[in-house]
């Protein structure tokens, strides 16, 4: 007998999303490629928790703090001239240097899973009122004003380029597609992995840590590197979301943005990585077109959403469809 | 029969003055305890004697609060348990534990991958299988197991990570006296590659193992012998057998 594979399903649907990316610019009007790289920007973010949450059982509420982190990093490195792509690297690494920190306190601390969930949680909010009481103009780091709750202006936006050649902005089609790129790669990656033994290893962590210690894992450095990783790809996604506003402030770590990225993640289903990319697809859809009705209402209807998933579908949309589907039989009794 | 006795095998396991005290309750009090190589021994006593506790210290998962063990020679108190396990010492808990989510064949694959590398983990996940006769459930998960398939489960489990030393706390519990067999049968089988310590209550199933036999009670070594020098013993029937009729 041989392990779990990936299906050829899914080759499939990644090179047609692979066309979709680079197809889409073609067809749509500008204003609505600007306005799906943002959707894609936070698909990504999406997923980097999944990988955590979903694989590895690691739920964090602290995502929002490595996308903004990224994102600031971008910013102010971007703003003093260094080169954008090195910048964005930059934002990763912020991203997987705070996440590798926390991790590092809650897992060789041995602290338990929610604990993990409140640190993450109060590390965000306490950045929160941190960059929100920078505005008076003598915070600054070189050339970037940090602004207070206004944040930092006139980022430049992501260019890129051969060396020793001038770099070219790419310009909403380029920039959507490099997004869009980006996010299958983090994608592909992210399945191969779930289906490597490493990827096995954590979902054993995620069903019974203590069961895999037993067996002679040590769980700590790999819960540890995924969580960093998770961190590291939350942060480019910061750094792309500062790249595409030319702009961040500190609402990347309020309290709402937090829990988005939870809910994303929740209201597509874990552990699949497509759960959060539909999850975070459906649930902007669904903000902006309430905010275009004009309804007061779109926080109260986003949380009856959540709770409505919480206590019937708690599998999440992709992995309740697949279910009923059948196209990925699940592991069940012969009937 | 193995012979357990001869002085000339040399130790695999030694524990000296081992306590262990919650909160004013000493669940070990001072166990000096010995096992030669190769041997298959069985630890009775009744609810509450230190059992559980006994091999939650031999594998990591608690730390004593006074005591050495010595295993193959070397002090392994304070160790984090992954540790433990790659010295040889493999354990099944007396709760089930685990992977709900993961199938039958996984659990082999990824108990012994990590010794064995891909190739030696689905031969050993394959022959595990025909073993324990799990094979028509390999790709189901463990989740939607009986409790005796379960208990195999995870008895095949420490066996596919090949330990020198297998603890197995209440391993045939809950199941049918035909499996109650089958278990004590394969128990002796894998008595012929590694030792082993065995938890159980019930005295069919002792008799079946024809190891040396360990009593505990209320955290001590109250004796060690032949199963039926243990029963035969009035203190044993007094703080054991008195107590847990049902059990016998
Ligand atoms: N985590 C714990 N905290 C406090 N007391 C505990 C803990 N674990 C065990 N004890 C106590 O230690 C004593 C020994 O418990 P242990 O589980 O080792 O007994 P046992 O011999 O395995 O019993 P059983 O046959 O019922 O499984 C009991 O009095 C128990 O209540
Ligand atoms: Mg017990």
């Amino acid at each position: 007998m041989a392990p779990t594979r990936l299906s050829r399903t899914e080759f499939a649907i990644w090179v047609a999303a692979a066309v979709a990316v680079v197809g889409l610019p073609l067809l749509l009007p500008i204003f609505s490629i600007v306005q799906l790289t943002v959707f894609l920007i936070f698909c990504l973010l999406a997923v980097s928790l999944d990988l955590a949450w979903g694989l590895a059982g690691l739920l964090s509420f602290g995502h929002a703090a490595f996308f903004g982190v990224g994102g600031y990093a971008y910013g102010i490195l971007a703003v003093n001239g260094l080169a954008t792509p090195a910048a964005l690297l930059a934002g990763g690494i912020s991203g997987a240097l705070l996440a590798g920190i926390l991790g590092y306190v809650a897992f060789y601390g041995r602290v338990s899973t929610i604990f993990l969930a409140v640190m993450t949680l109060t590390v965000t909010l306490i950045l929160l009122q941190v960059m929100g009481s920078t505005a008076d103009p003598s915070y600054r780091i070189g050339s970037a004003v940090l602004g207070g709750y206004n944040g930092i202006t006139n980022i430049p936006s992501l260019a890129l380029g051969l060396p020793l050649l001038p770099s070219i902005e790419l310009g909403p089609a380029g920039f959507f597609r490099f997004v869009g790129g980006f996010l299958i790669v983090v994608l592909a990656l992210g399945r191969l992995m779930t289906f490597a033994p490493f990827g096995r290893i954590l979902a054993t962590i995620r069903e019974n840590e203590q069961r895999t210690e037993l067996s002679g894992y040590d769980v700590r450095w790999r819960k540890l590197a995924v969580f960093a990783a998770s961190g590291g790809i939350a942060g480019v996604a910061g750094g792309l979301f500062a790249s595409w506003g030319n702009f961040i402030n500190p609402e990347v770590f309020s309290l709402s943005q937090s829990a988005q990225v939870v809910i994303w993640v929740l209201v597509g289903g874990r552990g699949l990585l497509y759960g959060a990319v539909i999850g975070a697809l459906v649930v902007q859809a669904l903000t902006q077109y309430l905010g275009a009705i004009g309804t007061a209402y779109t926080a109260l209807v986003l949380g009856l959403l959540m709770v409505a998933f919480v206590l019937l579908l708690r599998e999440g949309l992709v992995p309740t469809f697949l279910r009923l589907s059948l196209i990925l039989p699940r592991h069940k009794t012969p009937a | 029969m193995m012979v357990q006795t001869e002085s000339s095998t040399p130790l695999l396991l030694e524990t000296r003055c081992l306590s262990k005290e919650f909160g004013g309750v000493h669940a070990l009090d001072g166990v000096n305890f010995r096992l030669r190589r190769g041997e298959l021994r069985s630890l009775i006593g009744p609810n509450g004697a230190g059992k559980s506790t006994f091999f939650k210290i031999l594998s990591g998962q608690l730390q004593p609060s006074k005591g050495d063990v010595l295993f193959d020679g070397k002090a392994i108190v304070g160790l984090p348990p992954h540790r433990i396990a790659r010295l040889g010492i493999g354990i099944k808990n007396q709760v089930p534990s685990l992977w709900d989510g993961l199938s039958v064949y996984e659990h082999f694959w990824l108990a012994a991958y990590r010794h064995t590398g891909k190739r030696g983990a689905m031969e050993r996940a394959d022959r595990l299988l025909q073993q324990l006769g799990l094979w028509q459930k390999a790709s189901q998960s463990v989740g939607t197991l009986s409790h005796g398939e379960r208990q195999w489960v995870e008895i095949g489990m420490v066996m596919a990570q090949e330990p020198l030393l297998l603890l197995l706390d209440e391993p045939a519990a809950g199941m049918t006296e035909e499996e109650v067999e089958r278990t004590a049968a394969l128990l002796r089988a894998i008595n012929t590659e590694a030792s082993l310590i065995v938890v159980e209550h019930d005295m069919q199933f002792i008799r079946m193992l024809e190891g040396l036999v360990t009593v505990f009670y209320q955290g001590r070594v109250l004796m060690e012998d032949t199963i039926d020098a243990v029963l035969a013993d009035a203190k044993v029937r007094e703080v054991y057998l008195g107590t847990a009729d049902s059990h016998g």
